[in-house]
């Protein structure tokens, strides 16, 4: 199993680098933002941070990347994705995520603990968390308001589209619980197929003892888990 | 025109000056020359008039690698490893330009520190401001944070904490003193030299422009009304992280003999001071400079202070390889010059020279000794005794103003604006005593802090520059990290005035003290003068940012109460006094009386003894006592734990006073109750008192006095709500 993380200018790509090679201890690269080569690669990872500085729409520049015109035929073609915060934004931008991201209601930049409720618990990235559990990661973003209309909101959660959702502490789908003013409270959401998913919180930051918090270690576990159990079985993500 | 004055006395030099130059010279400079002199005798490079002052820092130490003189300290922290630190002011540009001025603030010292080879890990600010009842202080705040984070955000080094104090006298000039912590290997430490003769001289990154022109003899100045902005450079954060990124893969391939960042007074300064350091002479050829805008004169080029610019010394045959990596992060990199042996600092035009001068007369500039004079102030407001002082009926109410005052209030409303979790490295974030950071692959951990207290340094500069630097590194001590070395900002009016140059002197005085007898070097710092609006001075703000060294990274606490029934317990000799306190402020509007005592050995042994109990494992948590005194230590470690606590207080006299009045060398700690008494036997063990105040539990927090009475009883998370939401409200 191979993992492969993105390099935009101004990306943080160290942190889910660290996570895989240091503390799950598998195999990982970088992919520089001009390479078009993703042979090898099991899943990609969008890192979080600024690409290109994102002084236009976020995301919106490195969706034109080469490595991006890769990544959606890899995506086209059953390969897991993950994009976390600009990584979420960066799949919006290439279309292979539904909705659009606006900035924060109150339009600040916003670093602090969110709660999530796992909506979904079949997916490659998400197999390891209970379906409706709450767990609690870092968020830091400026641009975070995710954006649907109705009609496709409607086709998405029937879908099983919606993957993470905003909540308080004890799971309740709050106003309040809303960091950033996202439709429905909408964190993270997946393609049809349910082999990409964009989310803003980074569970990377929150997948070691010393951090204080390994809530988000198992979403890493669970792409393992998934690649393991189907590469024996020779699957592909949601037929 | 009689009256125009000479070229050389508007831009800043005085006739003792110019005349000296023209006496090093053999002749007289021309226009690009006396520029030349102009900014780099100005306070902000040359610190001329305070060199003299800080030469009686303690700089050396069995840890210290690099100390003040290079673009920032270095100080071992075992295993190969160093951490580089630096914190610079913004001040003048954040007063004109908020966000621009701040941005610019944070990209200049991340620069100072990957200049030396490190990779930023960590950032903090020390900020001042008016009150935030002003609207135009509100609109400063606002930028001043936005600024910060919209650069160090994207640079992607997280920023993990800082301090924040308003008051009135920094209305029309607050302060933006901006920090960085870099994290590199002894044997990959990089100098600002520009040795071997021969060697090449390459700019990287931004492209010149005419901005910035005059910064730092703006910087030497005080702000009026009329004070007109010179273009506040704008930062570019993307371009820093690319300039960053490129400097460090080529440095990291060991083909920089010497780098520097172009700072204050841009190229001038920085080649000029290389050369300087290697005792080496410099040829730049200016028509080689990438400029941004036609018609960017020589002149101009040399003093802009465009952001996001590096100055390196390679060997020729490495020119190719640090191309090729620059291209590759798409970063612009030219030769405009060589390293040359005759100690002559040379500006071409093509084949024209048009500035000649010798290197060490630009940067040996003569030394300013101003007069000091001890201001009238100090004598009558430290005679004020609290005698006549009501003591307020309802002390729950004062504990509640104390909270909600910004001094005290939770700074969430600011620190939020900052990503503080990126490179996975925070183990305690922003709102805590100290940050807390892991050192990946290995135990061990760093601990970092920035102090000052204003109104200590105002009314007492000398005691006031010594407890700055006892607090900080008593906030080290209560997460468990032992103190390594520091760096000051020292922020102050016009030194011109002989009751300015009075406080700097006396907060100089009382910095070194405290660093001698706590043994923690200086490894480098900033001094920003003329921090006057209208001709009145802010208050004398000396600032500190400390490192601090935890062996194991999993051992430390917070102030943050854990469990119920847990012994509260007071480490330090507790004579609180009400003089100078915020509680005295904000209750009663005086800022009069003397500062508290401060016993360097006592304060050493408390910091030893905490340090101790949390290493062992015996507390559970530790908290020190500052401004608003042991009520409002008390209330944040209940706010913190989301817990209660019940506390009898066996102290006499006014009330007020052992609640809020404020003291020195204090630290609440909390262990389980089986542990008490090793908790006791190691603070008598270490020469210090000690004392059993209370236990946590419950949800409400409660003083009563020795004989049984409630003096204060208010639910956690009314507390909590006063405190957390008092910065907020504003905005």
């Amino acid at each position: 199993m191979r993992f492969g993380v993105a390099v935009f200018p101004g990306s943080n790509a160290a942190d889910c680098y660290h996570i895989i090679d240091q503390v799950l201890g598998h195999s990982v690269a970088y992919i520089w933002h001009q390479e078009r080569d993703l042979t090898g690669f099991d899943c990609v990872i969008l890192p979080g941070g600024f690409s290109y500085g994102d002084y236009l729409r976020a995301g919106s520049v490195a969706s034109l990347a080469p490595v991006m015109e890769e990544t959606v035929k890899f995506a086209e073609q059953g390969g897991l994705v993950l994009g976390i915060g600009n990584g979420f934004q960066v799949l919006l931008e290439a279309d292979l995520l539904p909705g659009a991201m606006r900035r924060n209601e109150i339009p600040q930049f916003r670093c602090h603990d969110v709660f999530l409720k796992v909506e979904s618990n079949t997916l490659p990235f998400t197999n390891r968390y209970r379906r409706g559990e709450v767990i609690r990661v870092p968020s830091a973003h400026g641009e975070g308001n995710y954006y649907i209309d109705h009609q496709e909101l409607a086709k998405m959660e029937q879908q099983g589209q919606v993957v993470f959702r905003y909540c308080t502490e004890a799971g309740e789908i709050t106003p309040e619980a809303n960091p950033n003013g996202s439709i429905e409270n909408i964190a993270g959401v997946c393609s049809k197929k349910g082999n990409v998913l964009g989310l803003m919180p980074h569970p990377e930051r929150c997948a070691e003892e010393i951090l204080g918090n390994t809530a988000g270690r198992r979403v890493f576990l669970s792409i393992l888990n998934w690649l393991g159990i189907n590469q024996q079985k020779k699957v592909i993500v949601h037929g | 025109m009689a009256d125009q004055k000479p070229v050389w006395q508007e831009m800043g030099l005085t006739a003792g000056e110019y005349d000296k130059i023209c006496e090093i010279l053999g002749r007289e400079p021309n226009y690009l020359e006396t520029g030349l002199f102009a900014v780099l005798w100005s306070e902000h490079c040359s610190y001329k008039n305070s060199r003299p002052v800080l030469k009686k820092f303690p700089t050396e130490g069995k840890r210290v690698l690099q100390g003040p003189g290079e673009n920032a300290g270095a100080v071992d922290i075992g295993d190969g490893q160093a951490v580089v630190f630096k914190v610079e002011s913004h001040n003048h540009p954040s007063a004109i330009e908020p966000y621009e001025g701040a941005a610019t603030g944070v990209g200049g010292v991340a620069r100072d520190i990957f200049t030396m080879g490190a990779r930023p890990i960590a950032a903090l600010n020390s900020l001042r401001f008016g009150s935030l009842d002003d609207p135009w202080v509100r609109h400063l705040l606002s930028g001043v944070v936005a600024g910060i984070g919209g650069y160090g955000n994207r640079i992607g080094a997280p920023t993990v904490g800082g301090d924040i104090f308003f008051h009135s006298s920094f209305k029309g000039n607050p302060l933006v003193n901006a920090m960085c912590v870099g994290l590199v290997d002894h044997d990959k430490i990089v100098r600002g030299q520009a040795a071997g003769p021969g060697n090449l001289v390459l700019i990287a990154g931004a492209k010149t422009g005419s901005d910035g022109v005059h910064g730092c003899t703006f910087a030497s100045e005080e702000l009026t009304e009329e004070t007109e902005a010179p273009a506040v450079q704008r930062g570019d954060p993307f371009m820093e992280k690319l300039l960053m990124e490129a400097c460090l893969e080529v440095m990291e391939k060991g083909h920089v003999v010497g780098i520097q960042d172009l700072g204050a007074a841009g190229l001038t300064s920085s080649s000029a001071e290389m050369a300087g350091r290697a005792d080496t002479g410099l040829e730049l050829d200016l028509s080689l400079v990438p400029i941004r805008d036609e018609g960017v004169t020589p002149y101009e080029m040399m003093l802009s202070e465009s952001q996001e610019r590096m100055l390196m010394v390679l060997e020729p045959q490495d020119e190719e390889a640090v191309k090729e990596i620059f291209t590759k992060w798409g970063v612009e990199a030219t030769v405009i010059g060589k390293v040359t042996e005759d100690n002559i600092y040379r500006l071409r035009d093509g084949d024209d020279i048009i500035a000649e001068v010798p290197v060490k007369a630009l940067t040996d500039s003569p030394v300013w000794y101003p007069e000091q004079r001890e201001p009238e102030y100090y004598q009558q407001l430290r005679s004020w005794k609290p005698d006549n002082l009501p003591v307020p009926e309802d002390l729950s109410l004062v504990l509640s103003q104390l909270l909600a005052s910004p001094n005290i209030a939770s700074k969430e409303w600011v620190y939020t604006q900052f990503d503080h979790s990126v490179l996975l490295n925070t183990v305690v974030g922003p709102g805590a005593d100290a940050a807390v950071l892991r050192i990946k692959g290995t135990p061990k951990g760093i601990a970092m802090t920035t102090d000052g207290n204003s109104r200590y340094c105002y009314l007492d500069p000398r005691r006031g520059g010594a407890i700055v630097v006892a607090e900080a590194a008593r906030n080290l001590s209560c997460v468990g990290a032992e103190p390594v070395g520091l760096t000051d900002g020292l922020n102050f009016g016009n030194p011109e005035k002989p009751e300015i140059f009075w406080q700097f002197c006396q907060a100089a005085e009382g910095i070194s003290e405290a660093c001698r007898a706590l043994d923690i070097p200086v490894v480098s710092g900033n001094v920003s003068f003329y921090n006057e609006f209208k001709g009145e001075a802010i208050y004398p703000t000396p600032v500190v940012g400390m490192i601090g060294l935890l062996p194991d990274a999993s051992k430390h606490v917070t102030q943050a109460f854990q469990d119920s029934g847990d012994k509260i317990v007071l480490l330090g000799k507790f004579v609180p006094q009400l003089g100078s306190s915020e509680y005295l402020s904000v209750v009663h509007g005086l800022e009069a009386g003397a500062v508290p005592e401060l016993d360097l050995e006592q304060e050493k042994r408390v910091q030893e003894c905490c340090r101790a109990l949390i290493r062992n494992g015996m507390t559970k948590s530790a908290h020190d006592c500052a401004e608003g005194g042991l009520a409002v230590a008390l209330a944040e470690c209940c706010i913190s734990g989301k817990l209660g606590a019940t506390l009898q207080l066996p102290f006499e006299g006014r009330e007020d006073n052992y609640l809020f009045g404020e003291v020195q060398s204090c630290i609440v700690v909390t262990c389980v109750p089986g542990e008490l008494a090793n908790v006791l036997q190691t603070a008598a063990n270490s020469g210090i008192s000690s004392l059993v105040l209370g236990q946590t539990g419950g949800n409400h927090f409660i003083i009563q006095d020795q004989a049984g009475r409630v003096l204060i009883k208010q639910h956690v998370e009314e507390l909590d709500k006063v405190w957390r939401g008092s910065i907020s409200k504003y905005f």
